[in-house]
């Protein structure tokens, strides 16, 4: 082989040989070790400086620091530009240092794990000494060290149960199975350490679910895939030991394959921003020109003959004139960089880091139940939640909170679950309504509640009706049972909807306790019987039922079905026909509560009939064509003639404050789209449920078509519905409506309220791109979107189709892995931190545990972020522009010379020191209006949405009003001063005296402003002044005078005579009247203009912020207010869908016994039908290889 | 699928029991602090523009500025100054009501005194030009007098201009005198001597000499006492300022060179006053502080008030100024003048303040009253609390 490592090349295809060094050694893979670090004590400095420098500003600022050596050129001391510079790397970089710190701890951590490795004999080994090709073995509970060939396990059939929660976040278990041929390896060590099978497989990439390759050993070939590959970050379950062979190590593996960079979300403001310095690069670099014109005439005209004073640097040259100006435009571009000061970015930054903070600190979004604080996980994005105008939101954990509630029941005709008072009449159910005592069921579940008593009282009546009932519940279903202590039960099943029927069932006496293949045992009413499972016909997305065949002790067979009404309605026994009317009145009526519903019925099986049939089920078992079909003509056939017993209405429950939050997001104008992957009904219930649609509303338009041509018809006929209704409103618009086809405002107009919901099908037509257009434009006319049966990636793709298309913020919000790809679509992807794992959460840039949340985050922190922000900004340009600005008149005094008008010192700590840290605790602190209000008055998301506050208009204001106070800064002390005399004959319109004034007005002006909040031309103001305000901005006027003097004393100029020429300047001019009097008159001067624009504006323009504020100020005596949303109950008499998983049931996992720790034979082994059961099962279970029954 | 961070978790053994099952029995939990703080309810002051207070602010702004005005005003009046040019006919120059007075003596015109100076002028000409401008005063200076000469078009305060000086060596620093700092180039060095004082400011020191004379009505002239201390910054003079270590100046200076300029050596400035020698000469320490602006004054003598109040300090009457016309700057069309002005004590005349104030307070007062009657007739429409739920 090549000296050179292969890994250079590029890997196609990998081999690995067990226990067999040397020859792995040959291609040099990655080894174990990882290292996610990027810096190390040595390269830290290079690196990261290189990092740094490839940010603009950084760069920018470098060429300035470049420029400022050259001694024609400097205008200003390079002290000026590297010391903030310096500082703001410094402090990137012990950011970026301590980052990497907790990387490279992490990984020492990870690397030195202990794993058992088979060297000859098992030793333990760190992790990072694992090397490809060993064998490995793991014990439950420990974490896969690499990616691992599954060999043999401690289960039978070489069966092993994963984890994957830190792979792709869900929490429920897998199963991987190894080879039958090496799964004999068993664990003996000798055969282990022998073994020397080679896999010749894929090359390493980040595919979490397929893997391809072949094993060959002992001349044989053996394929592998995805079911027998532990990946690295699993973490092994219910299983005692495994062993493995390491294919993928290190960085190599899948899970490290996939820590690739995230994409960086940048906000509109960020953008904005970016244009903006742009812009005023343009800016500077016209004013340089503009002065560097000015200087090549001035010294031309003057220069020229004052060079008796003041000789040029090349007196024979004929173009010194023209060269100066030249060089001036240099000095000038450095003078004037204060414009786009190093510290914005900065700033920004820890603004952000801030706000961040305070939604990590917000008591209001914390969980207690689950003792989730809300985290945002992007420090970059929070303004943008000040301008969400889209949400996209799943349903499932996300609205809902994935927990089902057994809530009512009709059984023979009967309803339970309504509480009812004496009178008769229905009583609200809340939490103070008594709960139905379980006592007299040891085994129940505390957490069950039930609040109808008559239900037990027909059980302990041992109705024959009641009892069937519950035990249907009891025994069909593919739910798991762990009982770890005695009377300790805990049941895993496959769908929540299960999970509460069977919940419900062990509550109401008939426990189901365990299973075996064969067997269920049950407690009925405190007894032990045990059914005899004779076959299960499991669900399926077509039956939309599942049966199962059980006999009891007494030898009858039964079969008990459950499923969607109209299915099971549709195979009853006429005889059944007046119960089913009742029921179907019964399910109508829980439906209008948004119930999820099932029908149940039940059968007597004869005997001679039942065997024959499992014949044929054999028979059909084992033919390989057409299987599938044929079991469910079987099925079918046996599913006939039941009878109805009854009911069950699951509530699918909402989380809490879910409608509410919806409504009051809608009032802020945000259009709540809902993606789920849920059926149509399912989804449309809790529609109806979350109060988005609603009975009254004018029309729910239904698309499910399933051609392009059908959709486009559909969508066609909505719009044009929609559009011709409101052209009938009014009419007065008519020829405005021409050309309505894109014009948002009169999207606005329409009143009537309308609702679209769009199916898989119809949706994976509508998202081509001829069809886009047209689902976006009907999309946007209504007031909600739901889009059912949505896959993860057309999640995405109706994100997209927004985001790009309508110019606006948009939000996702989810909970599931299959919510990641729109998270991470969406401008803000926010994860809820609920049941199914923490892939959402990990994807997403803010997370919190309930959706309610939501409303908070936008409503308050977005809200005052975006404020926040804006308000910065626009200060900041401001401030800089009236800062910096005054060269550019003083530039018309002193010959174009690019003189500068403050002192280095002044201009070196301005922006760091003096003025940050007001500007910053505005940014931080501000608040216009308390969140209790911006909760109550939505309509204050209106200007963030609209980016009323800081667009490119304002930024001109801002300009504008930045010149005018630079020029009145100049000109004002111009003025007062060109002539101005002291008050002891000293003359005061000396360079630094002039300096120090203006310096000393700009700030107490700017400072003014500050307090008086009032400029206009701050347009903004600190609203809002706590004690951090107070002691910034207080404490930032000191500090500057501080400075001032301490920088302009006698002691530091002993010392360094030509840094600090500034001596005694300050301590002579502000001892002047006039001086003091000039701050006065120019600090009014700046101020009152403004403040009398902003009060005409508020007074006679309120916006709905001042209104807001001025109800604050008036009801602050008051105390607070109760909040006045109405609380939303829904009253819908529509049918609702079923409740069922979608998924392909448990039942072939459970027939074939694989997945059951021990398996209990029991006696009985002469039946026939015991014989049949056992072949059947035994026909099925290659089906259950094939394909991954999880 | 993918996982997007990757981060250790605890130790083997049972890792995601913990962070499944939430904190139910976990000690330490998450629950953010209940602080004012970090729940961002700190107390705050928060002020809302009002009618209530907006307006009365205008009132009370306009009636604070406008008594300030009218006080700065009439101050600045009492120090009235005259602007002319000296340079014609001598019965012009004789005014009522007069506390300031200026006189250019540039010499721009043919009629002036001063024009052969102006034109003949020559960088070390031996002889020293003089001429003398006759002028009178109708009215007494009653207080201390202050005599500045005023440049105009002078760019004193060009960049290139402003850094040509070497602090270290004006501080007295015995290195920068042997060997000044590069910023004063082309005034470094001269004839392979280093220059003190180095640098272009320094190098165009004003050494024009003004002198005053009354003439009493006998015809006799009277020289009038100029103070020549006291005019410069007392940081500069002793702190700023330093002659090198030394006894003697001009053992002290041996080895340096004397600005091109100058026709005599810095430690020659003041050779009657040891204390007004060298760096420390004050008309050069006035000099070495750079004017702001292109025109300036610079405070050259003071007049002081004679010990008996019964005299005035100028009595009326008829003066002359005798100039030793060394400072050229005709050939960049620069303006020179001489300025005698008494001072209040909000410093010299100024009549922009004054003027600034009265405007800026009346402007407030009528803004105060348009905005109230504003407010009256619309304001009251929008006050209620009609807002949108």
């Amino acid at each position: 082989h090549s000296f050179f490592p292969s890994c250079l090349l590029i890997e196609e295809e990998r081999h690995v040989r067990a226990n067999d060094r040397n020859y792995n050694d040959k291609f040099f893979y990655a080894d174990n070790h990882i290292k996610t670090s990027k810096y190390n004590v040595f390269t830290f400095l290079p690196i990261n400086l290189f990092e740094q420098f490839q940010r603009v500003a950084n760069a920018y600022f470098l060429v300035l620091l470049i420029l400022q050596l050259i001694p024609e050129i400097s205008s200003l001391p390079w002290v000026t530009t590297t010391v903030p510079l310096v500082m703001v790397l410094v402090i990137t970089a012990v950011k970026d240092a301590t980052d990497d710190y907790f990387r490279y701890k992490s990984d020492q951590q990870v690397n030195n794990r202990q794993s058992q490795v088979l060297r000859g004999v098992l030793q333990n080994e760190k992790w990072m000494n694992v090397r490809v090709g060993d064998i490995i073995k793991l014990e439950n509970n420990q974490f896969v060290a690499a990616d691992i060939l599954l060999l043999s396990s401690s289960e039978p059939y070489g069966l092993c149960y994963i984890e994957t929660a830190e792979l792709d976040g869900e929490t429920n278990l897998k199963v991987r199975q190894a080879l039958t041929v090496t799964s004999e390896l068993g664990a003996d060590i000798l055969k282990l350490a022998e073994f020397n099978g080679e896999v010749i497989c894929e090359a390493p990439n980040n595919k979490l679910d397929k893997f391809k390759g072949t094993l060959y050993w002992r001349g044989s070939k053996f394929p592998l895939d995805n079911e027998k590959m532990l990946l690295r970050g699993c973490v092994l379950r219910n299983t005692d030991w495994c062993f493995g062979m390491v294919i993928f190590a290190g960085l190599q593996t899948k899970l490290m394959q996939n820590c690739g960079r995230t994409t960086l979300k940048r906000t509109s403001i960020d953008k904005l921003m970016n244009t903006l310095v742009l812009w005023i690069f343009g800016f500077l670099v016209c004013m340089g020109v503009i002065l560097a014109i000015g200087n090549t005439i001035w010294e031309q005209e003057v220069g020229r003959s004052f060079q008796v004073y003041l000789p040029w640097e090349r007196p024979v040259s004929n173009n010194n004139a023209v060269f100066s100006g030249f060089l001036t435009f240099w000095s000038y571009i450095i003078i004037l960089n204060t414009v786009v000061p190093i510290s914005l970015y900065v700033s920004v930054e820890v603004i952000r880091l801030g706000h961040s903070y305070f939604i990590n600190w917000d008591g209001k979004m914390y969980y207690g139940q689950k003792d989730t604080p809300a985290e945002a996980r992007t420090t970059t994005l929070n303004e943008e939640l000040g301008q969400v105008e889209f949400i996209f939101s799943d349903k499932t954990g996300t609205l809902t909170q994935n927990i089902m509630v057994f809530n009512k029941c009709s059984i023979n005709g009967n309803t339970y679950g309504d509480v009812y008072d004496e009178f008769g009449h229905k009583v609200e159910v809340s939490e103070r309504t008594a709960c139905v005592d379980f006592s007299f069921n040891p085994l129940s579940d505390r957490k069950f509640t039930f609040h109808d008593s008559s239900l037990v009282e027909a059980i302990k009546m041992e109705e024959p009706s009641v009892q069937e009932f519950f035990r249907l519940l009891a025994l069909c279903h593919t739910v798991m049972s762990e009982e770890k202590n005695e009377g300790d039960l805990l049941y895993q099943a496959q769908s929540p909807d299960e999970g509460a029927l069977v919940s419900a069932a062990r509550n109401f006496g008939f426990v189901f306790r365990s299973r075996t293949p064969e067997t269920i045992t049950l407690y009925e009413m405190g007894t032990a019987v045990t059914y005899q499972l004779l076959a299960i016909l499991d669900f399926n997305n077509v039956r939309k039922r599942m049966s199962v065949i059980v006999r009891n002790p007494a030898g009858q067979t039964k079969l008990y079905c459950k499923g969607a009404d109209t299915i099971i309605f549709d195979r009853l026994d006429p005889s059944n026909e007046d119960l089913m009317d009742t029921t179907s009145e019964h399910l109508n009526e829980f439906a209008g509560e948004g119930l999820r519903t099932l029908a149940l019925a039940y059968k007597v099986l004869d005997r001679d009939f039942f065997e024959e049939w499992m014949t044929r089920l054999l028979l059909a078992s084992t033919v390989m064509e057409n299987r599938e079909q044929r079991l469910a003509d079987l099925y079918e056939e046996i599913e006939t003639g039941l009878l109805l017993l009854g009911a069950t209405a699951v509530e699918d429950k909402l989380q809490e404050g879910v409608p509410e939050t919806i409504a009051c997001l809608t009032l802020a104008n945000i259009k709540i789209w809902v993606l789920t992957g849920d059926k149509l009904e399912t989804a449309m219930n809790i529609g109806y449920s979350c109060n988005m649609l609603r009975d009254d509303m004018n029309e729910v338009f239904i698309i499910s078509g399933h051609t392009a041509a059908e959709v486009q018809q559909q969508l066609r006929s909505a719009r044009e519905h929609i559009l011709g209704l409101s052209r009938v409103s009014n009419t007065a618009d008519e020829e405005k409506t021409e050309m309505f086809s894109n014009d948002s405002v009169f999207e606005e107009t329409i009143i009537a309220e309308y609702a679209l919901i769009v199916n898989g099908h119809s949706l994976a037509h509508a998202l081509e791109p001829e069809l886009e257009q047209v689902l976006l434009e009907t999309a946007c006319l209504c007031k909600t979107v739901i889009c059912c049966r949505v896959t993860p990636m057309q999640k995405a793709q109706v994100v997209e189709l927004v985001k790009t298309n309508k110019m606006a913020v948009t939000l996702a919000i989810g909970d599931g892995a299959n919510d990641v790809s729109m998270i991470r679509t969406a401008h803000i992807g926010v994860g809820i931190s609920g049941q199914e794992g923490m892939q959402a959460v990990l994807a997403s840039d803010y997370s919190f545990a309930q959706f309610r949340y939501l409303q908070r985050l936008l409503l308050v922190h977005g809200r005052w972020s975006y404020f926040r922000m804006c308000n910065f900004l626009f200060y900041f340009f401001y401030k800089n522009f009236a800062f910096t600005l005054v060269h550019f008149w003083f530039g018309f005094f002193c010959g174009f010379s690019a003189q500068t008008v403050y002192d280095q010192w002044f201009i070196t700590l301005f922006n760091i020191v003096y003025t940050s840290l007001p500007v910053l605790a505005m940014g931080l602190f501000d608040q216009d209006v308390n969140e209790a209000n911006s909760h109550r008055y939505p309509g204050l998301y209106r200007p963030g949405q609209l980016n009323l506050l800081f667009n490119k208009r304002q930024f001109f204001l801002c300009t504008l009003q930045g010149i005018v106070t630079s020029f009145l800064l100049f000109f004002v002390p111009y003025g007062a001063f060109s002539l101005g005399v002291r008050a002891d004959g000293l003359h005061l319109s000396d360079q630094q005296s002039f300096a120090v004034t203006i310096a000393t007005f700009y700030f107490i002006c700017l400072f003014y402003c500050f307090c008086l909040r009032s400029c206009y031309c701050i347009g903004l103001d600190t609203y809002y002044w706590t004690a951090v305000n107070h002691l910034f901005v207080w404490g930032s006027l000191a500090v500057y005078f501080a400075i001032l003097l301490a920088m302009q004393s006698d002691g530091l100029f002993s010392i360094f005579p030509s840094q600090f020429p500034y001596i005694g300047t300050a301590r002579s001019c502000l001892a002047q009247w006039s001086v003091w009097l000039v701050i006065l008159l120019t600090t009014a001067v700046c101020v009152l203009p403004g403040m009398a624009v902003r009060f005409l504006k508020t007074d006679l323009y309120p916006t709905l912020t001042d209104k807001v504020r001025r109800l604050q100020k008036a009801s602050r005596k008051q105390g607070p207010r109760e909040q006045n949303l109405r609380r939303v109950r829904r009253t819908s008499s529509r049918r609702s869908g079923y409740a069922f998983s979608h998924q392909q049931g448990y039942g072939e996992l459970i027939t074939s016994g694989k997945n059951m720790k021990v398996v209990h034979l029991h006696l009985a082994p002469s039946d026939k039908v015991r014989a049949l059961c056992k072949q059947v099962r035994d026909g099925l279970a290659p089906t259950s290889e094939e394909r991954a029954p999880f | 699928m993918m996982a997007s961070s990757y981060n250790a978790k605890e130790e083997d053994g049972n890792p995601s029991s913990a962070t499944v099952h939430g904190g139910a029995g976990t000690v330490k939990n998450k629950k953010p602090d209940n602080t004012a703080f970090k729940q961002q309810r700190l107390p705050a002051w928060q002020p809302i523009l009002t009618a209530g207070t907006v307006l009365p602010a205008f009132f009370v702004i306009g009636l604070i500025f406008i008594p300030i005005g009218i006080g700065l005003f009439v101050t600045s009046n009492n120090i009235k100054e005259f602007e002319a040019c000296l340079y014609s006919v001598y019965s012009k120059y004789s005014f009522s009501s007069l506390s300031t007075l200026q006189i250019d003596y540039t010499g721009v015109d043919l009629s002036s005194p001063c024009f052969n100076c102006s034109q003949n002028y020559i960088w070390n000409s031996t002889t020293p030009c003089t001429c003398s401008v006759p002028f009178s005063l109708d009215q007494p200076f009653e207080s201390n007098v202050f005599m500045y000469y005023g440049l105009s078009n002078f760019y004193q305060n060009h960049r290139r201009y402003v850094k040509s000086r070497d602090d270290s060596q004006l501080n007295g620093d015995l290195s920068s005198l042997k060997n000044p700092s590069k910023e004063c180039e082309p005034y470094r060095t001269s004839e392979n001597k280093p220059i003190a004082p180095c640098g272009a400011i320094a190098n165009s020191l004003f050494n024009d000499t003004l002198d005053l004379y009354y003439i009493d009505p006998n015809g006799s002239r009277t020289a009038i006492p100029l103070v020549k201390k006291g005019i410069a910054w007392w940081t500069d003079k002793h702190v700023k300022f330093r002659n090198p270590a030394g006894n003697n100046l001009t053992v002290v200076f041996q080895g340096t060179s004397k600005p091109v300029n100058w026709r005599k050596p810095v430690y020659e400035l003041d050779p009657s006053d040891s204390d007004n020698n060298g760096f420390i000469n004050e008309d050069f320490i006035v000099w070495m502080r750079t004017a702001a602006l292109p025109t300036f004054r610079k405070l050259y003598r003071i007049i002081q008030k004679k010990p008996n109040n019964m005299s005035p300090t100028l009595p009326r009457g008829q003066y002359i100024l005798d100039v030793t016309y060394n400072y050229p700057v005709r050939s960049f069309e620069g303006r020179k003048r001489m300025i005698l002005s008494t001072i209040s004590w909000m410093g010299g005349k100024n009549p922009f303040l004054g003027i600034a104030y009265i405007t800026v307070g009346s402007v407030c007062f009528f803004l105060g009253i348009v905005l109230l009657i504003i407010h009256h007739k619309y304001g009251n429409r929008n006050n209620n609390a009609d807002i949108p739920n």
